[in-house]
């Protein structure tokens, strides 16, 4: 079948050392058209911008840690809170999976030189920059960051004094990009596979790549023109969404959920695409209900964006919408069970093999089943009136996107870190940062269910002093998850520069980016492969270097 | 595509072009969709007050400006068809006339709206704040969606200069044109969406 690309010791030289262009140096990455090395520059912005949030998101916690003023004023709080959410969403968790792991794998993974349209996937990473740029911009201008939380909601946004348009205008162009990225992928997924590799034999991260890109192509626009609409009404009071005019904000609600609610599902689906390739591998066992997963992650994108208004119970809806509502949030539950029970179902009976980024897995599905359930609690409408803009809102979230696909990315940066650079990690101190990280994170966050529930309002600057015994658990948490980021990122970075030479294929994996050497060709094969089986076929398959690896 | 100096193979994919243009088509018409749930929404709950605003547009220049941009979608289909046939002078002047048509679309527009400006009917002026809310809500969105549209026609006329001058160097040509069909096709979605937008604002009652 696959034609494997030489031995473990390169013979030719990788992406890394050959460029698309006749530039050396930083030229020749800024300039390049090379899906691999794009996926690179986006790993490190998005890192990049990531830590930035991390140290909003820990001075935050700093903050409550007491009642009253702690280290920062309200206003201040405020402003941190917001960019805390706009850096997390638009800059880390929407691009992380798609832009960085989807641009570097998917042509290899179906065996293609590159994506389409490579020049446009240059594009959308200035873009992706462009507005990264913006939102920090708008920090340093006259009047401050904005203060209306990442939701942007009206009135109070088109209020406020602080730059509310251009952290704006950054959501209006990093959404652009991420349509140009779905729109490469979708066509890519359509016109680019290998001779054999049929919709059935596409590796199950493709799958969930594939239905991310439908819904980055057909929600963005949504929240593009609302977003657009905020800014022409700042400008120009139009009425649109002003009650003094006529306007009506509950309606900038709906617009802004009908994609927010799907971009939701952008960010969990291709983590869910993640766990489906790692499991096999790691269980040494094919994966139990393939074409159940891959219709499944059609199915969420579906049901997905059809359930935005569970975010408005409390807003003024009428009561039969509000059931309707609620009903499909519980079915949008059914696809993601039918995924978890699939991969529960892999690994039972196989030869586990517990290297980080198996672990990285298991914390996945736990943390993403405590986030799922919740969520169930709070699409209940009896509950949630209850708990709507109580913390246990944020723990909810924060349990799916950062127990959940935040972790996924930690999963896929530890997978295909031997792929990417062609050197290999310190497998022992990134198990350590696995069980650090895991502790800290549910320390951090399992506090806020018990207060929410209790009563503490979400993005409350004070709060009663009963509540102080969870925030001070909860800041503790944050201290111990970032100690657990420190010790991952530097663990990568050094083995960046200094690990052991990975070979080809250091865990076992059965997918063609495993038979490419690393790191890859600058044209991933030397000649297209012709696949005649599925991607998890291990019947033939011989357990590789594992051991070597490291 | 990616041309380089040793390796990377140059790709030609006239039918992955073609999807690519149709997805991005998908996302225009969802950005106007939105606009247009809003439109549904307001003018549901205002239908007295839309019909009255709509009253005080010209029906003339907004029939006269359906009927060029219509020609001008011709005139981009023909240019197609014509550099298919290898009349390359012929289909260049045809995407001529129909910049000259985009133009005068332009031209009427600019008439419509700083006449409406003249009377005091813009957002945000004391004559427009003075009205029902319905009719307030009529005018912003007449602004808005005619306005996006207008920027989409500029849009369009840029592409098209673009593919001139692509045709010019050579670049498309006979054999490669998928950059035309792009391009028309995109005019193409600006003409639909005037389509839905003359009845919407003009013909109501």
């Amino acid at each position: 079948m696959v034609n494997v690309a030489g031995p473990a010791d390169k013979i030719e030289p990788s992406f890394l050392e050959v460029s698309t262009n006749k530039y050396k140096g930083i030229l020749s990455w800024l300039l390049t058209v090379d899906h691999k090395r794009i996926g690179i520059l986006y790993l490190f912005s998005m890192m990049t911008f990531f830590s930035v949030a991390v140290v909003f998101g820990f001075l935050i916690r700093l903050e409550l840690i007491a009642p009253g003023r702690t280290i920062m004023g309200p206003q201040m709080y405020n402003q941190l809170f917001t960019l805390h959410g706009i850096i997390m969403i638009f800059l880390f968790i929407i691009p992380g999976l798609p832009a960085v792991f989807g641009n570097f794998f998917l042509p290899i993974m179906i065996g293609a030189k590159d994506v389409i349209f490579p020049r446009i996937n240059l594009f959308s990473w200035y873009l992706f920059i462009t507005g990264g740029l913006i939102a920090v911009i708008s920090t340093m201008l006259p009047g401050g960051s904005a203060d209306t939380g990442w939701t942007f909601y009206v009135p109070y946004s088109v209020r406020t004094t602080t730059n509310v348009i251009p952290a704006l205008a950054a959501a209006f162009i990093l959404g652009f990009s991420s349509i140009l990225t779905g729109l490469n992928f979708v066509t890519t997924v359509h016109r680019m596979r290998a001779p054999g590799m049929t919709w059935f034999k596409m590796p199950l991260f493709v799958w969930g790549l594939y239905a991310t890109a439908w819904v980055q192509i057909l929600a963005t626009p949504i929240i593009g023109i609302t977003l657009a609409l905020v800014i022409v009404e700042r400008f120009l009071g139009v009425g649109i969404f002003d009650p003094a005019l006529g306007g009506d904000p509950v309606l900038y609600q709906h617009l802004f959920w009908i994609y927010s609610h799907p971009a939701v599902y952008i960010m969990i689906i291709p983590a869910m695409g993640i766990v489906s390739e790692i499991i096999p591998v790691f269980a040494r066992r094919t994966i139990f209900g393939y074409r159940f997963i891959a219709f499944s992650s059609l199915a969420i994108a579906l049901f997905g964006s059809l359930v935005w208004a569970h975010h408005m119970f409390t807003a003024g809806m009428s009561d039969t919408a509000q059931f309707v509502f609620s009903f499909l949030t519980y079915a949008v539950s059914i696809p993601s069970a039918i995924k978890i029970f699939n991969w529960v179902s892999t690994m039972y009976k196989g030869s586990i093999q517990l290297d980080p980024p198996f672990l990285y897995v298991l914390s996945f599905i736990f943390q993403f089943s405590i986030g799922g359930f919740t969520g169930l609690m709070l699409g209940a409408l009896s509950v949630n009136i209850h708990l709507q803009d109580t913390s246990f809102v944020v723990a909810h979230f924060h349990y799916v996107m950062f127990g959940g696909t935040g972790f996924g990315i930690f999963a896929a940066m530890h997978y295909w870190f031997p792929k990417m650079f062609g050197r290999m990690y310190n497998k022992k101190v990134a198990t350590w940062a696995w069980a650090i990280t895991t502790i800290g994170y549910n320390a951090l966050y399992f506090p806020m269910f018990i207060m929410g529930y209790l009563g503490m309002p979400r993005r409350y600057y004070d709060y009663l002093p009963e509540f102080q015994p969870y925030h001070v658990a909860s800041t503790i948490g944050s201290w111990i998850l970032i100690l657990g980021l420190i010790i991952m990122f530097t663990n990568l970075i050094v083995g960046m520069r200094r690990g052991k030479k990975a070979p080809a294929n250091p865990w076992g994996g059965a997918t063609l980016e495993w038979t490419t050497q690393s790191p890859p060709i600058l044209e991933n094969f030397h000649t297209i492969p012709t696949i005649e089986k599925g991607p998890y076929d291990y019947s033939q398959f011989e357990i590789p270097a594992a051991k070597e690896a490291q | 595509m990616s041309s380089t100096a040793h390796t990377h193979v140059a790709h030609r994919d006239d039918y992955g072009s073609r999807m690519g243009m149709w997805l991005f088509l998908f996302t225009e018409l969802i950005l106007f969709g939105g606009l247009f749930i809003v439109y549904a929404v307001y003018r549901y709950m205002h239908q007295q007050e839309f019909h009255l605003a709509a009253q005080e547009l010209n029906t003339t220049i907004g029939m006269l400006n359906t009927i060029i941009l219509l020609t001008s979608s011709m005139t981009a289909a023909m240019s197609i068809t014509a550099l298919q046939k290898g009349n390359v002078r012929f289909s260049m002047s045809l995407i001529v006339v129909t910049i000259l048509f985009a133009g005068t679309f332009m031209v009427n527009k600019f008439f419509e709206w700083s006449a409406k400006i003249h009377h005091g009917i813009y957002p945000g002026s004391k004559e427009l704040v003075m009205r029902p809310e319905g009719e307030i809500l009529y005018f912003g969105l007449y602004y808005v969606m005619t306005g996006l549209h207008a920027l989409h026609v500029i849009v369009g006329v840029t592409i098209f200069v673009f593919v001139l001058v692509f045709m010019k160097t050579g670049t498309v040509n006979q054999t490669a044109y998928v950059k035309l069909e792009n391009a028309a096709l995109y005019w193409h979605l600006v003409d639909l969406i005037w389509i839905f937008l003359f009845p919407l604002f003009y013909l109501i009652h």
